[in-house]
C-alpha cells in the first residue's frame, strides 16, 4: 500500500520509453541530422585547388610557351588549332588562350574570375620566362585549418535546426495526440498535477538534447574533425536555452489544436521561415538588409549564432548573453501564453 | 431506510449548442451499491458520468459527490475516484505494467501493480505493448487503470462496448466482486442484460431526462406482465388488435416489422388461448417464441423504441 515512484518521474519515464520505441522519431531527430550532415559536408568539402586550363594556339615558339607555362604548377597548358582554342573558350572549357608571337596576345573574357586569375598567372609566367626579375622577395604561409570550413559552419547550425525540430514535434505532436485520444482527459480524472504533466516534456527533452548535441557534435568530431573551441557546459547551456525556447514554442502550437494535421500545419509555418532565415545551411548576410531586423528576431538565428560563437570562435558565455536574452525571451513568453490558453479538456 | 449517499445531483442540464444532451437530470446513488444508467446511444450518459466526474461543466445542476464539491474538493475527490472514461486510447507504446505504473504514481494509496494485473487477469500480458493488446484486454487495462488507487467510487462508461461475450463476462465478475468489497460502482450501458445483471438500481435515461427508475424487478414488474410472446403468422397475415386484447391473460399487443408482441402474465395460459383463437380463424403460425420480460421490453414499452436502435 506503499506510495509508488513519484509522478512527475514515472510521467518522464513514459515520454522516453514512448519516445525511444518509436523508429520514426528516432530517425528524424538523430539519423537524419547526421546523414545531413554528411551529404552536405561531403558535397562542399575543401579541395586542393585545381589547375586552371589554358591553350596555347599554334604558331611560331608556341610549343616552346606551352612547355614553359604548363611547368607552372596552377596552369595546364595545350596547343591547340585555333579553331579548336575559340572554341573550347567559348564553352568554358579554357579559361584563356595565348597567341604566342613577338607581341603575346591574350584572348580571354574579362568577366569571368578564373579567366582573369589565368591572365595574371599567365603573363607572370610569360614575363618571367622573357627575363623579368622581381624587386621585392615575398614568403608565403597557407592557412586551412579546421573551422574555417563549410562544415564547421554547418554542424552548429544543424544543432540549431535539430533542436529547434524536435523541441516543436517532440512537444507539439505528444500534447496533440493525447488530447485526441482523449488520454489528456483520462489523466485529468486522477490526481495528476497539470504542472507535472508539462515539466515531464520539458525533462525528457533535457534528456534527448543532450543526446542530440552528443550525436551531431560528436560525429562531425570523428568524421570531419571539427572542434569545439569554447567550453562544452557553455554549449550545453547555449543548447538548454535553445531546447527550452522550442518547447515553449512547441507547447504553444499545441496549446489549443485538436487534430495532428492542425498543429503540423501550425508548427511547418512557424519553422520554415526560419529553416530559410536563420542561417542554418547558409549566412544570412546574404539577404537584404531591409530583412536582417526580422531575421534577428527569430529565435532561431541568435540560437546558431551562440551555437557557431562557442563552437568556431571559442567565445565566452559573457559574449552570448544578448543571443541568449532574446532566445530566452521567446522561451518565457510562449510559455506563459500556451499556460494561458491551453485546451485541457 | 437509512442509506448512504455516494453521489447525488439535482436538475443537472448541458447543451451543446442546438443539442440539449442532459436535460434536467436528478440522481441519488447509496454507497455500496452498482447503479446502472441504461439508455440508447446519444441518451446523454456520457455527458452526464463526465459533469459527475468533474471533467464537464454543467449548464445548470448541483452535484455532491462523497460528501464533497467539484472546484472545492477536487484533489480529495480525485484521490478518491476510480475513472473509465468511454473511448479513451490510452499511451500505445507503454507496456501494460508501465501504464498501470504511471496510474499508480498518480495516487497516494491504492493497490500494487501486481495485484491489479492479477484483478483483472493480464499477469502474462504486463510486459506487451497496449497496442498489442486484443480490444478486451485494453478495455480490462482501462478498468485496471481505475482501480489501482482502490476508489471508494467507479465509475464505468460502457466498459463491454464492442467485446465479444466472453471479454464481457470477465468484465462483469470484476465488476461483482468490486461491488462485494462495499464500493459504489456507477456504470453506463446500453445492454440490457448488463444492467440487469450487474446493477442493483437502474436508471432508464433517454433524450436526456431519467424516464424510469428501480430495481431490475421493479422495472419489469411496472409492465404489469412478466412474460413476452413472440409470433409471426404464415404468408404475412395479420391479427386485429382488438381480438388480441381480449385473448386471456394479454396486457399489451406491440406489432414490429418481424412480428408480433404480446406482454402476458402467465404463458401457460395465454399461449394455448392464442393458438385456439389462431385456429378458429384459420391462421397459420410461422413463428412462435416466449421469453421473460426483460429492462428491454421495458424500455420499448416507455419509449415505442428499442435501446439499440439509438
Ligand atoms: N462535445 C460535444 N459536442 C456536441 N455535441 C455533443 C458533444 N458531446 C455529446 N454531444 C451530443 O450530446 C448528446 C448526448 O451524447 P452522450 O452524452 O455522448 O450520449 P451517450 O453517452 O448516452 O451515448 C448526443 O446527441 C451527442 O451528439
Ligand atoms: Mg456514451
Amino acid at each position: 500500500m506503499d506510495r509508488a515512484s513519484h509522478p512527475l518521474l514515472e510521467l518522464t519515464r513514459a515520454r522516453l520509453m514512448e519516445f525511444i520505441r518509436e523508429p520514426e522519431a528516432i530517425f528524424w531527430v538523430f539519423v537524419f541530422p547526421v546523414l545531413l550532415a554528411l551529404g552536405l559536408g561531403i558535397a562542399f568539402r575543401s579541395r586542393p585547388a585545381q589547375p586552371l586550363r589554358i591553350a596555347v594556339q599554334q604558331g611560331s615558339g608556341a610549343a616552346v610557351l606551352a612547355e614553359a607555362l604548363d611547368r607552372t604548377p596552377e596552369l595546364t597548358a595545350r596547343l591547340l588549332a585555333p579553331e579548336t582554342a575559340r572554341n573550347d573558350l567559348r564553352t568554358g572549357k579554357l579559361a584563356l588562350v595565348v597567341i604566342p608571337g613577338d607581341s603575346v596576345t591574350y584572348i580571354y573574357d574579362p568577366t569571368r574570375n578564373d579567366s582573369r586569375l589565368a591572365r595574371r598567372l599567365v603573363d607572370d609566367a610569360v614575363q618571367r620566362a622573357a627575363g623579368r626579375a622581381d624587386p621585392l622577395a615575398v614568403g608565403e604561409r597557407h592557412l586551412t585549418e579546421p573551422g574555417s570550413r563549410y562544415i564547421d559552419f554547418l554542424i552548429p547550425g544543424l544543432l540549431g535546426l535539430n533542436l529547434m525540430g524536435s523541441g516543436m514535434w517532440g512537444i507539439g505532436f505528444n500534447i496533440v495526440q493525447a488530447r485526441r485520444k482523449r488520454l489528456l482527459k483520462r489523466l485529468l480524472a486522477t490526481p495528476m498535477r497539470r504542472s507535472h504533466y508539462l515539466l515531464s516534456f520539458i525533462l525528457s527533452r533535457f534528456v534527448f538534447m543532450i543526446l542530440e548535441v552528443a550525436a551531431l557534435v560528436g560525429f562531425g568530431w570523428l568524421v570531419f574533425d571539427v572542434r569545439v573551441h569554447g567550453s562544452i557546459a557553455d554549449l550545453l547551456i547555449v543548447a538548454i536555452v535553445g531546447a527550452l525556447a522550442f518547447a515553449g514554442l512547441g507547447l504553444l502550437a499545441a496549446s489549443r489544436a485538436q487534430t495532428i494535421e492542425g498543429v503540423s500545419g501550425i508548427m511547418n509555418l512557424v519553422m520554415l521561415p526560419m529553416w530559410i532565415f536563420s542561417g542554418v545551411f547558409f549566412s544570412y548576410a546574404n539577404f537584404p538588409d531591409a530583412l536582417q531586423p526580422f531575421i534577428q528576431a527569430l529565435p532561431l538565428t541568435p540560437l546558431n549564432d551562440a551555437l557557431r560563437a562557442v563552437m568556431i570562435d571559442g567565445a565566452p558565455l559573457t559574449g552570448n548573453l544578448a543571443r541568449l536574452a532574446v532566445i530566452g525571451g521567446w522561451g518565457i513568453v510562449s510559455f506563459a501564453t500556451a499556460l494561458r490558453i491551453f485546451r485541457w479538456q | 431506510m437509512d442509506v448512504e449517499i455516494a453521489l447525488r445531483c439535482q436538475g443537472l442540464k448541458k447543451r451543446y449548442g442546438d443539442v440539449v444532451a442532459v436535460d434536467g437530470l436528478d440522481l441519488e446513488v447509496h454507497v455500496g451499491e452498482c447503479f446502472g444508467l441504461l439508455g440508447p446511444n446519444g441518451a446523454g450518459k456520457t455527458t452526464t458520468v463526465e459533469i459527475l466526474e468533474g471533467l464537464l461543466e454543467a449548464d445548470a445542476g448541483d452535484v455532491e459527490i462523497l460528501g464533497g464539491r467539484w472546484g472545492k474538493d477536487d484533489r480529495v475527490l480525485r484521490q478518491r475516484l476510480g475513472v473509465q472514461l468511454q473511448e479513451t486510447q490510452l499511451a500505445e507504446k507503454l507496456t501494460v505494467e508501465e501504464t498501470l505504473g504511471l496510474f499508480r504514481s498518480f495516487f497516494d494509496r491504492g493497490r500494487s501493480v501486481d495485484e491489479v494485473l492479477q484483478l483483472v487477469q493480464l499477469q502474462e500480458k504486463r510486459k506487451a505493448w497496449v497496442s498489442r493488446l486484443s480490444g478486451g484486454q485494453q478495455q480490462r487495462l482501462a478498468v485496471a487503470c481505475a482501480l489501482v488507487s482502490h476508489p471508494d467510487l467507479l465509475f464505468l462508461d460502457e466498459p463491454t462496448t464492442g467485446l465479444d461475450p466472453q471479454s464481457r463476462r470477465q468484465l462483469w465478475d470484476l465488476v461483482l466482486d468490486f461491488k462485494a468489497s462495499g464500493r459504489t460502482v456507477l456504470l453506463t450501458t446500453h445492454y440490457m442484460e448488463e444492467a440487469q445483471r450487474l446493477c442493483d438500481r437502474v436508471a432508464i435515461v433517454d433524450h436526456g431526462k431519467i424516464i424510469a427508475l428501480g430495481t431490475p424487478a421493479e422495472l419489469i414488474a411496472s409492465l404489469g406482465a412478466e412474460h413476452v410472446v413472440e409470433f409471426a403468422l404464415e404468408h404475412g397475415d395479420s391479427a386485429p388488435d382488438e381480438w388480441l386484447r381480449q385473448v386471456p391473460g394479454v396486457r399489451d399487443v406491440r406489432r414490429e416489422r418481424d412480428g408480433i408482441f404480446l406482454t402476458v402474465g402467465e404463458v401457460h395460459r395465454s399461449v394455448p388461448a392464442l393458438l385456439a383463437a389462431l385456429k378458429d380463424r384459420g391462421l397459420a403460425l410461422s413463428r412462435l417464441t416466449t421469453h421473460h420480460a426483460t429492462l428491454e421490453d421495458v424500455f420499448v414499452a416507455l419509449t415505442g423504441r428499442h435501446l439499440r436502435d439509438g
